[in-house]
């Protein structure tokens, strides 16, 4: 085993995918764990978030799924050139099944026209899987799982929006992501993190709100008026008071994150994928040293 | 901390107040979108259909008195067939409003529990027969999957796993109440103000 292209990592992503499942990112448990001490002693929030403690020390301790919906598997692949994309999405649609079967995964495919449940977590364009080639020479998958109950709350605005006062520009984005939150309550599986896209057409908007959930919570981003306005929303979404699960308290959000990209001069969106509590993200780097296969989930 | 087992009666039910932390005992069911809609459409707005009686007539008895869970779990075949829970949150609620109230009342539903919170017709609906709504905390699957002691049956299992509906025995299952049988909703007092605290932030 020489060559990145003759490896097959089914493996490694069965490894990743019970990694996103079980095993909530450190940055989130703290995050969570902060915001545990800061709600009022003994009020509905409190409780909430320690039993959301609790419940993500178990799921790492039995190797079962932090929640029962494990979303919509969202795979980010980075592959130096001569790598077959089209076996590695063999591999990845393999271990997704053979991941349901394992119980890491529920049964999430099904079938929009006859309602069939696929069984398997394989379906059409089911998992989602984007290729992106690189000039490194080693591979590099994110995975995100994006449960339904916080992405039916995720949303899209069209600026200008006349009822909340919101025009083209950062201000008219502040407004429409407060109106988001708002507008979740506690549908979404709060605490959550925002990933917020400001431009584009309306498919690559969403799809850029939901790359933003891959960064992580200590991430500051580069451009300076965005990481301002992040922390603005971050510290006025909390303001609202919605509260864990939408009992009322000081911790609506965990971290808002905001990506732009070009728009077309008629078009403004703002897109906001809004991810719950359980931000399942994982990663590995899979590298050949030496002529055996290396492979890193840090 | 306020401890109920199924079947419940009007006056525990009654007693009970928004804001309130309870721990569920005993037989629950779980139902989620498919069920919901096949007990409105086949069987209360039309008479059971013939190869369905044992499975209408069994739900009559389980539901009297007692409470429907909104979970698609993720569920485990043991080598000798029975079932095990791995991971059982809760799922959003509020899909369920167009058939909530019926289903409470044909069935003397005295609880619902889920996440989100529900409209203004389920919480006439827990006002009525009385019944209420528990909040369970959302995500923590594996930890309300711990309090799943058995798997008692399973109808309905051609919905698919997360839509069948389980009969399943809990005990110390930790919910919230945040819809009351007195019309509190804990969701309108939050949206309310969050709504006010909106309006000056955006204003």
């Amino acid at each position: 085993m020489t060559n990145l292209n003759q490896i097959d990592l089914t493996d490694q992503f069965i490894e990743l995918v019970r990694q996103a499942a079980t095993n909530l990112p450190r940055d989130m448990e703290n995050a969570l764990s902060k915001a545990k001490e800061n709600e009022d002693h003994g009020s509905a929030a409190d409780g909430a978030l320690g039993t959301i403690l609790l419940n993500v020390n178990m799921a790492r301790e039995h190797s079962t799924p932090i929640c029962q919906d494990t979303g919509t598997p969202i795979f980010e692949v980075y592959y130096p050139l001569g790598v077959s994309t089209r076996a590695l999405a063999d591999q990845i649609r393999q271990a997704v099944s053979v991941s349901t079967e394992n119980s890491y995964l529920r049964p999430n495919a099904v079938d929009s026209l006859t309602g069939k449940n696929s069984g398997n977590n394989v379906g059409e364009d089911f998992p989602t899987i984007h290729f992106h080639e690189w000039d490194e020479n080693q591979i590099h998958v994110d995975l995100l799982l994006k449960g339904g109950g916080c992405e039916n709350v995720s949303t899209q605005y069209k600026l200008p929006d006349g009822n909340l006062g919101a025009g083209r520009d950062l201000e008219g984005v502040r407004r429409v992501v407060l109106d988001a939150v708002h507008q979740a309550q506690g549908r979404g599986c709060g605490p959550a993190v925002l990933g917020v896209a400001i431009g584009g057409d309306r498919g690559s908007s969403y799809l850029k709100s939901k790359q933003q959930l891959f960064r992580e919570l200590e991430d500051e981003n580069e451009n300076e008026e965005l990481a301002a306005l992040e922390n603005q929303i971050y510290e006025e979404a909390n303001e609202l008071g919605i509260g864990p699960m939408g009992f009322g308290g000081k911790t609506t959000v965990l971290g808002v994150k905001i990506g732009a990209q070009h728009r077309l001069p008629a078009s403004y969106f703002v897109s906001v994928a809004y991810m719950c509590w359980a931000n399942r993200r994982a990663h590995m780097d899979v590298s050949i040293e030496n002529g055996a296969l290396e492979v890193n989930y840090e | 901390m306020n401890k109920l087992t199924t079947p419940i009666s009007d006056e525990e039910i009654r007693s009970l107040s928004v804001g309130d932390s309870v721990l569920l005992n005993g037989v629950i069911v779980t139902g989620r979108d498919a069920a919901h809609k096949f007990m409105v459409e086949h069987i209360i707005n039309a008479p059971c259909p013939e190869e369905e009686l044992v499975f209408c007539a069994d739900l009559e008895q389980l539901l009297d008195g007692g409470i429907i869970y909104h979970c698609g779990p993720v569920v485990k075949q043991n080598e000798d067939g029975s079932y095990s829970f791995v991971a059982a949150g809760p799922t959003t609620s509020i899909r369920e409003e167009v058939y909530q109230p019926t289903v409470i009342s044909h069935f003397n539903l005295k609880g619902v529990i889920g996440k989100g919170g529900m409209g203004q017709n389920t919480l006439k609906a827990c006002e009525n027969q009385p019944a209420v709504y528990f909040h369970a905390i959302g995500g923590a699957a594996t930890l309300i999957a711990q309090s799943v002691k058995e798997v008692v049956k399973v109808y309905k299992l051609e919905f698919g796993v997360p839509e069948a509906m389980w009969v399943i025995r809990v005990e110390d299952f930790p919910v919230v109440v945040t819809m009351d049988s007195h019309s509190n909703s804990l969701h309108d007092q939050v949206f309310e103000a969050s709504k006010e605290k909106l309006s000056s932030l955006i204003k």
